[in-house]
């Protein structure tokens, strides 16, 4: 069996992010760029299935910048077999991405794709879905656990107030939650290895998909700043503050 | 220096797995005086991080000096100065001499469990009579039949009470003190051999030790290279330890530059904060340049290493202005920490203590200045020692 697992170049997570002063997006400059740790959760459960004898190949696919080829790297010296690169400077949306996924899953022909229930940086939680539609394949989305059966998955599913297992068969569209697993670290060895794994070069124009956006951002701009609190020396005065100050009760 | 994917991706690995396996716990260990060497080691040489320059026989990844100065920088995002020192024993300085000049046997007994961290390793150099002069080493290992048979002591041995094994330099004949040392590697479990643990001000969560041989015997086969040659390989290895120590050194003083910024952005007095005060942002940035132009310094070292060349002297300096600047960055962070900073619980007095080491450990600064005159040609010829009036 042969695994998908598209991953995407984000802002690191530990960094704080700005607001342009126009307003038109983060200020990426001089900012550290990482896989997305969704994406890492959704190497790490191909990596797994494979090393459980449940696949044979896992093939890494980004699309993005130049930069985004190190991203691939990571997940080839994490135990992805090879990648494939889309490059394009443009900020691609996410029907965009599921096109071009759709194009590549036609190349391919994988049994599986796996990938993060969504990125970091735009929060848009989209793409799986979107993919699993255009394709006509079952999705099972946020999936905390995967299991292989004869004819395709058994997948736990976070949803609001508990769990839900569901049954998809393959092939499939499967979205990472973040309790699914711990991604590993590349080790030493891997990652020299993975210096030797081929990265195929495409462009949006091989696949013949149009990634121009659809939507227009207005506006980007920071939340509101949270006031500093105070602290009280009893509850008679926290009552008091709640009632006169606060009007609550 | 040009780095390579490979570099950046090494680098993101250890730093994660600072982050994850080691900072959570450093607190613990500091308060106990301990960490759990075997442990974080076998964790590091799972992800292959212990022998990146050694043999791949051996279990080794055979790269260049790059990879162990990014493994050292990295490991200064450690909170303290105890463990990054305690693997870098391990990695560079009680190994070298073994990977370069050991025999086949020796390495596949010692240096491969080594790198897998199935071992810990330390150094038997420094003793109770002298540390930075080598030449004064007492310690003997006289030949009986196909044994050395060990008599001495060696003090201030990091790794020393929980090391499986000790790279020893001992005396093995009565010669010149630069032609009659040999080092050899000893089974910390052999009979005879006592440690003693030694408290220290700062560096905590290190184990360091003074240990004792009292006829310990060990097979001939355990002499690493040749016999009378442990003064010439200790040199060479102190090189790998200098450079080690500075740059392990580099991102813990980057770090407290950035904890001093932000606790004194946030800290306010007379009514703006302390960063504000041009005296203080103006000393950090001054700091901060010096911890550049040092990383160029250790940087240049590296490829000198890398090319074969003798790195003696700019490694002598990057140690000396490691020392040096480890202890004008924490003096100057914890004044502007005020109060903050002369309390026992925060990063800043915990790099006080610790940094304060650098200037003894490795080849005390006054050493290290010794050499770069030696080299300069400046060093006064050694006059004979004059003793008491009216000795001849």
């Amino acid at each position: 069996m042969k695994i998908l697992v598209p991953v995407k170049r984000v802002v690191d997570y530990n960094v704080k992010v700005r607001v342009k002063p126009d307003q038109t997006g983060v200020d990426l400059a001089n900012v550290k760029m990482s896989m997305n740790p969704f994406c890492e959760i959704a190497v790490e459960e191909a990596i797994r299935l494979k090393e459980k004898g449940a696949a044979e190949e896992i093939v890494v696919v980004s699309i993005g910048p130049a930069q985004a080829q190190e991203t691939i790297r990571t997940a080839l010296a994490m135990g992805a077999d090879r990648g494939i690169h889309i490059t394009t400077d443009d900020a691609v949306e996410s029907l965009g991405v599921a096109k071009l996924l759709a194009k590549v899953v036609e190349e391919e022909s994988p049994e599986l794709v796996i990938l993060g229930k969504q990125a970091i940086d735009g929060d848009v939680n989209a793409t799986g879905q979107m993919l699993a539609a255009l394709l006509g394949w079952p999705q099972a989305t946020f999936a905390s656990e995967v299991e292989k059966t004869d004819d395709g998955y058994n997948v736990t599913r976070e949803i609001d107030g508990g769990l839900q297992t569901i049954k998809v068969s393959s092939p499939a569209i499967i979205t990472t939650d973040l309790r699914l697993n711990e991604p590993r670290y590349a080790s030493l060895p891997n990652i020299m290895k993975a210096k030797r794994k081929p990265i195929d070069a495409k462009t949006p124009a091989d696949f013949g998909v149009d990634i121009a956006p659809r939507l227009e951002a207005l506006k980007v701009a920071e939340p509101a700043k949270r006031e500093a609190g105070v602290k009280v020396e009893s509850v008679a005065e926290l009552v008091d503050k709640l009632k006169n100050e606060a009007g609550v009760i | 220096m040009q780095f390579t994917e490979q570099h950046d991706q090494l680098r993101e690995t250890i730093a994660r797995f600072v982050e994850t396996e080691i900072n959570p716990h450093v607190e613990e260990w500091e308060a106990a005086g301990e960490f759990p060497s075997h442990e974080v080691f076998k964790k590091m040489g799972d992800l292959g991080l212990l022998g990146l320059r050694w043999p791949e026989e051996f279990g080794g990844a055979g790269l260049d000096m790059s990879y162990s100065l990014v493994l050292a920088e990295e490991l200064g995002l450690i909170n303290c100065g105890g463990v990054p020192m305690a693997i870098g024993v391990h990695t560079d300085m009680c190994t070298p001499a073994l990977a370069r000049f050991g025999s086949d046997e020796l390495r596949h007994e010692f240096l491969a469990p080594a790198i897998a961290g199935d071992v810990v390793g330390c150094l038997g150099v420094s003793e109770p009579g002298g540390g930075s002069d080598v030449a004064a080493v007492k310690t003997t290992a006289k030949s009986d039949g196909d044994d050395y048979v060990i008599n001495g002591s060696k003090m201030w041995i990091t790794n020393g009470l929980k090391a499986d094994w000790c790279c020893l330099l001992a005396n093995t004949s009565d010669g010149k003190a630069h032609e009659n040392k040999s080092l050899i590697m000893v089974p910390m479990d052999t009979p005879g051999i006592e440690r003693q643990k030694i408290e220290k001000i700062g560096m905590h969560s290190s184990d360091t030790a003074q240990i004792f041989f009292d006829d310990v015997r060990v097979p001939k086969r355990n002499l690493v290279g040749e016999e009378g040659a442990g003064f010439i390989y200790q040199m060479l290895q102190f090189q790998e330890e200098r450079i080690y120590g500075a740059a392990s050194s580099l991102k813990s003083f980057d770090k407290q530059i950035d904890l001093t910024i932000e606790y004194t952005r946030d800290r306010q007095a007379f009514g703006q904060s302390l960063l504000d005060n041009q005296v203080i942002h103006y000393r950090l940035a001054e700091l901060r340049t010096e911890v550049e132009l040092l990383r160029s310094l250790v940087y240049r070292c590296v490829e000198d290493f890398n090319a074969g060349k003798d790195v003696t002297k700019l490694a002598s300096m990057a140690k000396l202005k490691t020392g040096r600047l480890a202890r004008e960055i924490a003096d100057s962070c914890l004044q502007y920490w005020g109060g903050m900073g002369y309390t026992a619980d925060n990063p800043i007095s915990r790099a006080f203590r610790d940094g304060r080491l650098v200037s003894i450990g490795g080849g005390a600064d006054e050493i290290m200045l010794g050499i770069i005159a030696k080299l300069e040609g400046t060093l006064p010829k050694k006059k004979k020692p004059s003793g008491p009036v009216g000795n001849a």
